[in-house]
């Protein structure tokens, strides 16, 4: 396969899971402002979720103040910011019109329709666009995206790109959405364990559409202890970090196989799922969560590197 | 007379390169005048592709070098005895007919200026050899050797309305007048002993050939007021400067770049 | 009222034979149905994806090109006429380009004017005395015909570089098949849809000699950005070959390499659909970002095959078409068997004498533009128009061309009213590899407006799936 083609396959999935996390963090920062907040005004938890998903710069750049409808435009549908709800669809599809012939009908129509539908979107007056309209309506068209791969993709080496793109993606995605609960709370420890902590937590669980699976599987006071073992070590969770490592070894080894050639992303994979298997949510806390968290996140920019380089470049020998 | 030839190319880069191509006319063309004794060209790190004789005679040789990169480096060396022929390009083989050389390029795109001077005094000569040797004089006198007033893009019309250049710009000039004047003239690139007073020189050198109907391709260097005699060696030609260049070549990356040329020729013992 | 013209299914006050079963079906389609069908085809084509404009004209490049679905025929033994003259000229041009490139015999003939072609602007001097595979230059011909009478058919121009139009040809028939199978049952049509497998091996067989395995072959498009892109990737997947950008190439070691997964692969040949300027910033304009820097060295070198080769362009020149005749009979020793448009050269004092006199019924085009801009349509004209012409043309006569105004042939179109005449033409394609083949049939662009004798889709232009009928 052309590396060209394999890239645009891969940007394809990382571009429509960033536009679904775009979404869940619009949909974080919408709960957690509405919480009658103890003496710090949602400003600064919007600001911190700015700082989460690395776009604080750019919007303050743009509008200055973060305010919640700017912010909400800037994450929805400002084409300025290359993170954007509206710049993820548009490049997924522009990425999936150059290699419309890898695809299947199906996979093409939800994209196309995606891309179209986010047009209407934009025309529309933002008074009468709830923000939750706008996150539920863009999961809906992730996964009918998910959907139509699943069912319709043959499972050849461009299936496997795409889901490189969708692990490599998520895991970047889940370990930074963590982590705006660490720069939220960050000035005050104080709140640690307390009703507010609590409700946090909760709001990320919603977020994360895994509210109702975490009661299921642990019952029970929320607990960061709890929740941490869930959203990285607990393999039933589908958005947890060893899920998306599995997901990662699984796909590269597939390569690796097909192509006839190990490589050093496959080999650093495995030692990340290894050690995450192996990990007990006391290490991670003893490690510190947010200096896990960064740590991790550092390790999937590095995967995604020996990514490029061993099938994206094209020069691998 | 017996040519040694050290000349080293380096481009550097100030942030790492993805990798370089590079096209390369550096080996001495095959002509009664030229005997090569010893020849090497490489690149630093290079993989050499393939090399072949093109229309014009010249042999061109491709290379390349894998990333990151932070320079390039292209050396020749070698020996080569030269023989006096008045600058008549004799025993060259190349296929491409001289009407192929009559076509302005952008450096010779004639004005109003390059055409008064092609149909001075040099229109009268009593021959196409008379012709093409008052050009070069005329040349010669209208523009004044002068290193550091003109640049790689500067034009012939540019040149001689400065009045100033160096021997790119009197080739280019004497190539567009003797295009003005119907006779097919082309741009060649190579090295030089001496200036006339002993002066070493500095990079490579270029000169003009004229095609002259009986004698075939007939070099003219303007700049120096001379035809190309055993004192010069002769790596290829084209259409103009850049047509003509001995290297070409493109590296890949953000980086910007810096040229750094060292050239000697030399008389090598007998 | 198109008593000047010939009108190819009716003729003589009788339906000519190869439109003889078209004329019930054509009957027994109510006005409904029609439309219906009409709607039909075009969802067809949009959710093909097929938008672009055919023969480079730019525009919108998300425009759909009109489909008239009835058929244009030819008979088997018309076919055959046609398929050797295009074969012969195809042959003709390829020897001129080896010669242009080579010794230059037809220039020291005098033949050709040698300033013409050395002149030129599409004269490569970097490839002269390249010989390429099989010393085919232009890989794919394409040959614009028009027809003006029962027997009588013009080549208006041919078009060696890389003429494009034929996924119109392709899907053109795929969609007819789909809306009207019992016409293919009821006439014995000639298939074409071999056409991609024949391009895949013609170009095979143009491998370089230092390729001594199952060449590999990949289209290079300037991107998903240019108008013919569609048509690019159609080949691509039709031909089962990758559809590589100038940066997924590289050259190496005297070869060219395509970037993979799999890592660096080896490329034999490539078809180009990139023009020569754009090919090597290292040979051509070192500003362009779609090429690969290296790849003309190895061309030359004899490391890769390119389809067609930088240079051709020089052979499909409207200052050397008129030659085009000489070069059969130069080359060949044949006559030609398709007739060019008579033309006169009005660097040609004699013929400058005869256009100026016959402004008003002449067509008068610019050597060196590509259609449109310089051309004056003398019936069309206005007097003022004409006068301010006559003096261009006496300012710079070399620049300029004269043929006559052409009765283009019409075939029945449907319209708004129903069924009507309109002009067409054609454009075949002639493969040329180890052997010259063409598949029976090529693309009928059609003018739909009435009276209209400009067929380009810029100007209400369509196209019609084009039959050849079996014996």
């Amino acid at each position: 396969m052309l590396s060209r083609t394999a890239e645009n396959l891969f940007w394809i999935a990382r571009y429509m899971e960033r536009a679904e996390f775009m979404a869940r963090l619009l949909e974080v920062g919408a709960r957690i402002a509405l919480l009658p907040s103890a003496g710090h005004g949602y400003r600064s938890e919007w600001e911190s979720l700015l700082q989460a998903s690395g776009m604080a710069a750019g919007f303050a750049a743009k509008y200055g103040d973060p305010v919640q409808r700017n912010i909400e435009s800037y994450l929805f549908f400002e084409r300025d910011n290359p993170s954007s709800v509206a710049s993820c669809i548009e490049r997924a599809r522009e990425n999936a019109r150059i290699v419309r012939t890898a695809l299947t009908t199906q996979v093409w129509d939800a994209l196309n329709t995606a891309f179209q539908e986010m047009r209407q979107l934009e025309r529309r007056p933002r008074s009468q666009l709830e923000l939750f309209e706008m996150t539920e309506w863009t999961m809906r068209q992730a996964a009918l995206l998910r959907g139509a791969i699943d069912a319709t993709l043959l499972r050849n080496d461009g299936y496997d790109f795409l889901g490189l793109g969708y692990a490599l993606e998520r895991a970047d995605n889940t370990a930074r959405m963590m982590d705006v609960k660490y720069y939220v709370l960050l000035p005050q420890v104080e709140f640690v364990g307390s009703g507010l902590d609590n409700y946090q937590w909760q709001t990320l669980l919603r977020a994360m559409s895994a509210h109702r699976a975490f009661h299921w599987a642990y019952g029970g006071e929320i607990t960061a202890a709890k929740i941490a073992h869930f959203l990285i070590l607990n393999p039933q969770c589908p958005r947890s970090l060893v899920n998306s490592a599995t997901l990662l070894v699984s796909h590269l080894d597939r390569l690796a196989r097909g192509y006839n050639r190990t490589t050093m992303a496959q080999r650093n994979a495995r030692a990340l799922l290894g050690e995450l298997m192996e990990m007990r949510v006391e290490d991670i806390f003893e490690e510190g969560l947010h200096e896990f968290l960064q740590r991790m996140e550092r390790e999937v920019g590095k995967l995604s590197g020996m990514v490029h380089d061993a099938y994206l470049s094209g020069e691998a020998r | 007379m017996i040519l040694s030839v050290f000349h080293e190319t380096r481009y550097s880069y100030d942030a790492p390169m993805r990798g370089a191509v590079q096209s390369l006319r550096l080996f001495p063309s095959r002509f009664d005048g030229q005997q090569v004794i010893e020849w090497e060209v490489s690149v630093d790190n290079g993989v050499r592709g393939g090399r072949f004789r093109d229309g014009a005679g010249d042999q061109v040789e491709g290379w390349s070098v894998r990333g990151p990169l932070s320079e390039v480096v292209v050396r020749v060396s070698g020996r080569v005895a030269t023989e006096d022929l008045a600058g008549v390009l004799r025993g060259h083989r190349e296929q491409i007919l001289p009407a192929a050389y009559l076509r302005p390029t952008l450096p010779t795109h004639p004005d109003p200026g390059l055409r008064e001077l092609a149909n001075g005094e040099a229109a009268g000569g009593a021959d196409a050899l008379d012709r093409a040797h008052r050009l070069a004089e005329a040349v010669a006198e209208a523009i004044a050797y002068r290193p550091g007033v003109t640049h790689a893009h500067t034009t012939a019309a540019e040149a001689l309305a400065l009045g100033e250049g160096v021997c790119q710009d009197h080739a280019h000039a004497l190539i567009a007048c003797a295009r003005l004047l119907d006779m097919p003239a082309r741009y060649v690139s190579g090295y030089l002993l001496a200036t006339e007073d002993g002066t070493p020189h500095e990079a490579a050198h270029a000169w003009a050939e004229i095609h002259v109907q009986g004698l075939g391709w007939v070099g003219f260097d303007a700049a120096n007021g001379c035809c190309p005699d055993a004192r010069y060696l002769r790596l290829g030609s084209g259409a103009d400067a850049r047509d003509a260049a001995p290297i070409r070549g493109v590296a890949l990356g953000p980086g910007s770049e810096r040229l750094d040329v060292t050239v000697a020729v030399e008389q090598a013992q007998q | 009222m198109d008593g000047t013209f010939f009108n190819e299914m009716y003729h003589d006050g009788a339906v000519r034979t190869p439109y003889a079963r078209l004329e019930d079906w054509m009957r027994a389609m109510p006005a409904e149905l029609r439309q219906m069908k009409q709607a039909e085809a075009e969802a067809l084509f949009r959710r093909i994806g097929i938008t672009f404009a055919v023969y480079g004209e730019g525009g919108d490049p998300d425009r759909l090109i009109p489909f008239d679905m009835f058929p244009r025929v030819f008979s088997q033994a018309e076919w055959r006429k046609l398929e050797h003259g295009i074969k012969q000229r195809a042959r003709a041009l390829n020897a001129f380009l080896m010669d242009v490139y080579g010794r230059g015999e037809i220039l020291r003939a005098g033949r050709v004017p040698a300033h013409l072609v050395l002149g030129n602007e599409a004269y490569e001097r970097a490839v002269a005395g390249i010989f390429p595979a099989r010393g085919v230059y232009s890989h794919i011909v394409g040959v614009d015909l028009v027809r003006t009478g029962p027997d009588e058919f013009f080549v208006l121009e041919d078009n060696c570089r890389t003429p494009s139009g034929v996924s119109y040809m392709l899907e053109n028939r795929e969609i007819m098949m789909r809306m009207f199978p019992t016409l293919f049952r009821e006439n014995r049509i000639e298939p074409v849809d071999g056409y991609p497998d024949l391009l895949r091996r013609t170009l095979a067989s143009v491998a370089p000699q230092k390729c001594d395995r199952e060449p590999t072959i990949a289209i290079l498009t300037p991107g998903h950005f240019n108008s013919a892109y569609y048509e690019h990737s159609f080949l691509a997947d039709l031909m089962g070959v990758e559809l590589v950008e100038g940066p997924d190439l590289f050259v190496e070691g005297g070869f060219v390499w395509m970037r993979t997964t799999e890592g660096p692969k080896k490329v034999d040949v490539i078809y180009r659909r990139v023009d020569d300027a754009f090919l090597d910033p290292l040979c051509f304009r070192p500003d362009s970002m779609l090429g690969v820097p290296g790849l003309m060295d190895v061309y030359r070198s004899g490391g890769v095959t390119i389809a067609s080769a930088p240079g051709a362009g020089v052979a499909d020149d409207k200052a050397i078409y008129t030659y085009v005749p000489d070069m059969i009979r130069f080359y060949l020793g044949e006559e030609p068997l398709l007739q060019n448009v008579p033309t006169w050269q009005c660097a040609r004092p004699e013929d400058l004498k005869y256009v100026l006199a016959h402004l008003p019924e002449l067509v008068v085009k610019e050597v060196h533009g590509s259609g449109g801009y310089g051309m004056l349509v003398g019936p069309r004209a206005s007097a003022e128009q004409i006068e301010h012409f006559r003096a261009r043309l006496l300012r710079h006569p070399d620049n300029y061309i004269a043929q006559p105004t052409l009765s283009l042939s019409t075939t029945p179109t449907f319209v708004e009213e129903g069924i009507a005449p309109r002009h067409v033409d054609l454009r075949p394609y002639a493969l040329v590899g180890e052997r010259v083949e063409l598949v029976p049939g090529g693309l009928t662009r059609v003018a739909l407006t009435e009276g209209s004798l400009v067929v380009n889709s810029s100007q209400g232009g369509g196209v019609k799936d084009t039959w050849v009928l079996a014996e």
